[in-house]
């Protein structure tokens, strides 16, 4: 039968959920230095809090990132297999792989699994030699190019703030950072199912960094004592 | 007595040849001459043309074929095993585009194909391929490209080349004419490429087939009018070269 049905039964045959991270918040948008990439950190089960501080972000190679939502096993593993696919066309092709190419390895690898249970919604981040790339892509087998994504249970929070903060034309890098972070500690304010902390990054011609970890509770009080 | 010989075909002689290749490099050299050079702006590649039979119709045989947008090939050798690898090739030009929504580099089409040529000289029960090709286009960022790959399945760049009946020749006069400068001028790129040929080709401009690319256009078959007229400026050039040597 169904593998993920006799996953998810307990001994009695009545159906046990499996936890995935779709309570999550995890933003990327383009903007005119690359990408700014920001993700919470917390993992629910049910109403418990498993964890705060979950790394959701993956560093596939030192140019391309990928966000996790969805099942962490299946966003890291896959995602890791797919650095490493990176790595050997890197070596043969003696040039980095592009953005494009890079989510379409990942895409055509998991639509072999379509139907079977696979749980992985990710953004696919990163520069190359046609600018920045930003490419979402799911276990569905969907893939979309775009210029802004936001995944998961908070991600219609994350959406209103970066649409606002985004009507401005030419941020500078410092600016969209505070939308990104800014974006993701409005959507733990609303969403109980994600928080923690967030983590922020930025995809530049050179690669990327990692700009900040910042405790969203610290967050609110920042944001609090500027609005006085 | 001879049950066993059915496995591989292409092994090591005792002192280290690899006998069915060289074979096969012998089947290349008796092929029709191929010639390709690679200019700034434009690649230029030759072939010779058999004279066909009075009613075979001309436009079947061709020895130049594009693999896709950016890339073309000549061979030498055995037609046959040719069309194989140009199907194969064709097929992996498209595979590429879907995989990583790009166009192949010339580099990259030439290294598929080497590694099918130099498959086929390790598995049991095949021989090799019987052609060398010569692979020119340009690539996703411009830059033209000129490689030759031979049955052994290694692979070179070179700036002019050529291959078949012929081929020491032909190479001797493009390492004696080719110049830097004149690769800047698509004009003199494709002169050359027909210098090259004429040394070799019985009766002039009728024998030659010609295929040009310039950068972010697809490859031109030249008709034969147009070869008559690069002809034509070429043995005019020779008059006159030789009516300056007559002066002094």
């Amino acid at each position: 039968g169904n593998p993920l049905k006799t996953a998810c039964s307990d001994g009695d045959g009545s159906e046990r959920k499996i936890q995935f991270l779709h309570g999550t918040t995890t933003l990327a948008f383009k903007f005119q230095h690359g990408v700014i990439v920001a993700v919470d950190s917390r993992a629910t089960a049910g109403a418990y809090i498993a964890s705060q501080t979950v790394k959701k972000v993956i560093e596939i190679n030192p140019y391309l990132l990928g966000t996790m939502a969805g099942g962490a096993a299946d966003c890291s593993f896959w995602e890791r297999l797919l650095a490493r696919q990176c790595r050997v066309y890197e070596l043969r092709n003696k040039e980095r792989i592009s953005v494009a190419a890079a989510s379409k390895l990942l895409a055509n690898m998991v639509y072999q699994y379509k139907g079977m249970g696979l749980s992985m919604g990710t953004m696919v981040c990163g520069w190359d030699k046609t600018g920045p790339g930003l490419y979402y892509v799911d276990s569905e087998g969907n893939r979309v190019c775009g210029d802004l994504f936001a995944v998961g249970s908070g991600s219609m929070y994350a959406y209103g703030i970066v649409d606002s903060g985004l009507k401005q034309k030419d941020l500078t890098v410092e600016e969209a950072c505070d939308l990104g972070c800014r974006a993701i500690y409005q959507a733990t304010y609303r969403d109980a199912y994600s928080g923690g902390q967030v983590n922020l990054y930025h995809v530049h011609s050179e690669g990327w960094n990692r700009v900040s970890q910042s405790d969203v509770l610290l967050l609110h009080q920042q944001y609090q004592a500027e609005k006085a | 007595m001879s049950m066993s010989y059915d496995r591989a075909i292409t092994v090591f002689s005792p002192d280290g040849h690899l006998f069915q290749v060289e074979y096969a490099q012998e089947a290349v050299k008796k092929g029709s001459t191929a010639v390709g050079v690679r200019g700034k702006n434009v690649v230029v590649l030759g072939v010779e043309k058999k004279t066909v039979a009075k009613l075979q119709d001309d436009r079947t045989v061709r020895k130049i074929c594009a693999l896709d947008d950016n890339v073309f090939m000549a061979f030498a050798g055995l037609t046959a095993d040719a069309r194989i690898v140009v199907n194969r090739a064709r097929v992996e030009c498209q595979s590429h585009r879907l995989t990583v929504e790009d166009p192949v580099t010339v580099e990259y089409i030439t290294r598929f194909i080497s590694s099918i040529k130099q498959r086929y000289t390790q598995s049991s029960g095949r021989r090799p391929f019987g052609i060398s090709s010569l692979i020119v286009g340009f690539d996703f960022d411009g830059t033209p490209h000129l490689y030759q790959t031979d049955p052994s399945g290694t692979y070179h760049a070179w700036k002019a080349n050529a291959i078949g009946r012929s081929a020491k020749t032909v190479r001797e006069f493009l390492e004696k004419n080719y110049k830097e400068e004149h690769m800047e001028s698509d004009t003199d790129t494709i002169k050359l490429a027909i210098r090259a040929l004429l040394e070799v080709v019985q009766s002039g401009g009728k024998n030659i087939e010609l295929a040009i690319m310039k950068r972010d256009e697809s490859m031109k078959i030249l008709v034969q009018e147009e070869i008559e007229e690069y002809v034509t400026a070429i043995e005019k050039e020779k008059e006159e070269a030789e009516k300056q040597k007559k002066k002094t």
